[in-house]
């Protein structure tokens, strides 16, 4: 995964609340190979609701988006067709930390911020930033997930770096913590 | 003198291998359950040729895609291929995989608690959201996406910021016809969607203590559908007695050593919370969802709210109901009872109990959390009361609840279900999700429309 400090795209404004991610994916797809791309399903089922354009690259969305399932295919079928970042004023917890590992960005900004942002906006991660024209709005994201978007930093690397300390800690797990099977 | 913790802190502390410096903790994982759906993991693991670091502590299940009709052959190439592909990932790494002809297989997380997998202390993960039940024995239980199943594969560890601390309090005890199920939608409703969001949960109070660890396994599994990834009850007598003699549970001594360490699994007096919130469990009715999330739910006896918002005007008319009438009587095409919310035995019994001599005026489908919970029903004859009410009893799976097996809800149509979400095509392209307990499912299947539960229990339960 590389990583990204800057993006200039066009946003969809999806002003509704709560976008389950039921709705941006359906379960029917899911058993798709990710080599054969999920960009066609985002939003698959009411997608006719949606002003989502081809070239899009950035959300804006009412609350709670990507609330629901666990399903990182919901952030597969965003970063497929294109999004790089998701502005709302807050997320599934799941799914933000899903899109995190892929690159995306979910970036809270408040309610009374989200009808300004529409056209074309310029993200930025340094500074969390968004500007459209003349307008810059602050936004919010977790320290932790800015370096590791910023860097592109994979966790399975990072933690080969901490394996004698993890191999000690298994060993102190109490017996009754291991499966005992009849 | 060690300051006070509550129980997160605890289950947090037992399991932290390392804190980086930006706050970040290193979490020890000690059952990691995955399932068909988890392919995308087993590719990314795949991709690095790079082994399950625990093959031991790793434990799979069909269950997403989990026929449950005709299972011995499987015609749809699509879900063949989907249990092929674990069966095919078990074997390569050397895992325990209750399979479709095992007699262990069901819902994973009905199943992690039936087989002793799940235990007070631990620290399970799984890559579904509703892994948050079994929280309900004092563990810390969360869903996981993808990226981090596969880094649980890969190093049996998590990166993971501790969440806030949130408690929520059912004082008094409930009245009968109302379960856990009602507890959860209630508080859900009260709180909102993202009412949790970023907490942990920890659930106390008397009418948490005497439910049976069924019902606080429904509790905790819902606690995502307030937003919190994480849903708790501390361990006490039922939680030790549940686990006692399960198939993978500690035995002998090292249970009584167990046994000893969870009892200091519990908050200490004058632990701060985050938040705190409190509700009078013998004020809660049976209750079931009107909208499009599990948080717009309302008592049986209430009417259909007047939408606030252009997103509950949304949710009413996808819905199709009309503001101001009351919800019950409301017609329904359909019942569903089966998922990981609510399909265990004692949740069978209930629906049973209602069913009884009884006839469902629509069709309908049970399917048990489990296999083995299909065959304690079976000896206790629960299966011939569904069968002779008219309703399909089939085999275990995430089923209906999902419908990524195929088991769907039919556009427009109206479906009482004992599921955990209600969202716009959840169960199927256009269908519309009641969400509710068993008990009462079964009462809208016998009078063919939404009904209050406890009028049919006259008589049926001891009060």
């Amino acid at each position: 995964m590389s990583g990204w400090s800057v993006h200039t795209g066009h946003a969809a404004q999806l002003l509704r609340d709560n976008i389950d991610t039921d709705q941006l994916i359906p379960a029917r797809f899911m058993s798709t190979p990710r080599s054969a791309g999920y960009g066609d399903y985002l939003l698959h089922d009411v997608r006719d609701q949606y002003a989502l354009a081809d070239g899009d690259t950035i959300i804006v969305a009412g609350r709670n988006f990507g609330s629901g399932s666990s399903r990182e295919a919901a952030v597969y079928a965003l970063t497929d067709f294109g999004i790089r970042a998701v502005l709302a004023p807050s997320f599934g917890d799941i799914f933000a930390a899903n899109a995190v590992n892929n690159g995306l960005l979910p970036a809270k900004v408040a309610a009374e911020d989200l009808k300004r942002l529409s056209g074309n906006l310029t993200v930025d991660l340094e500074s969390q930033t968004v500007t459209s024209g003349s307008t810059k709005i602050p936004f919010e994201i977790d320290p932790i997930w800015k370096l590791k978007l910023i860097n592109g930093w994979d966790d399975i690397d990072l933690t080969s770096q901490h394996n004698a300390a993890i191999t000690a800690f298994s060993r102190r797990r109490p017996k009754w913590a291991q499966p005992a099977p009849e | 003198m060690t300051e006070p913790a509550n129980l997160l802190q605890k289950l947090w502390a037992s399991h932290e291998i390392e804190r980086a410096e930006n706050g970040a903790s290193l979490m020890w994982v000690d059952r990691h359950l995955v399932h068909e759906g988890s392919h995308h993991a087993f590719g990314k693991l795949a991709a690095r040729q790079m082994p399950v670091a625990r093959p031991d502590l790793t434990f799979g299940v069909v269950d997403h895609y989990a026929p449950t009709r005709d299972r011995a052959q499987i015609d749809d190439q699509q879900i063949a291929r989907m249990i092929r592909t674990l069966e095919t990932n078990a074997a390569t790494h050397g895992f325990q995989l209750f399979g479709m002809r095992d007699v262990r297989q069901g819902i994973v997380h009905v199943i992690g608690p039936e087989q002793g997998l799940t235990l007070p202390g631990l620290m399970i993960n799984c890559g579904d959201s509703h892994t948050s039940t079994h929280g309900a024995f004092g563990a810390l239980a969360f869903g996981i996406g993808a990226t981090e199943v596969a880094h649980v594969l890969a190093t049996q560890t998590l990166w993971q910021s501790r969440p806030r601390a949130m408690r929520i309090t059912f004082d008094g005890i409930v009245g009968p016809g109302v379960s856990a199920k009602d507890m959860a939608l209630h508080w859900i409703a009260a709180l909102g969607s993202d009412g949790a969001r970023g907490y942990a949960v920890e659930y106390s109070g008397a009418a948490v203590r005497a439910l049976s660890m069924e019902g606080r396994m429904t509790l905790c599994n819902l606690s995502i559908e307030g937003g919190a990834r994480f849903g708790m009850v501390a361990p006490d007598q039922t939680t030790f007695d549940y686990v006692r003699g399960r198939p993978f549970a500690p035995r002998g001594e090292t249970l009584e050593v167990a046994i000893a360490d969870w009892c200091a699994l519990s908050t200490d007096a004058d632990a701060a919370f985050d938040a705190e919130h409190k509700f009078d469990a013998a004020a809660i009715a049976p209750s079931l969802t009107w909208g499009i999330t599990p948080a717009q739910a309302l008592s049986i006896t209430d009417v259909v709210p007047v939408p606030a918002t252009p997103t509950e005007r949304e949710a009413l008319e996808y819905m199709a109901l009309t503001a101001g009438k009351p919800i019950a009587g409301t017609a329904i095409d359909q019942v569903f009872i089966g998922s990981c919310t609510n399909a265990r035995i004692e949740d069978l019994r209930l629906a049973a109990r209602v069913l009884e001599g009884r006839q469902s005026r629509v069709p309908g489908m049970v399917s048990p959390g489990s296999t083995l919970v299909r065959l304690q029903a079976e000896n206790e004859g629960l299966d011939r009361i569904f069968v002779q009410a008219g309703l399909e009893w089939v085999g275990s799976g995430c089923s209906m609840c999902v419908g990524m097996n195929g088991d769907i809800v039919a556009p427009g149509m109206r479906c009482a279900s004992s599921t955990n979400r209600n969202f716009r095509g959840r169960q199927g392209p256009g269908a519309r999700t009641h969400l509710m307990s068993p008990a009462m499912v079964a009462a809208a299947a016998v009078t063919g429309t939404l009904t209050d539960v406890r009028p049919l229990l006259d008589g049926r339960v001891a009060a």
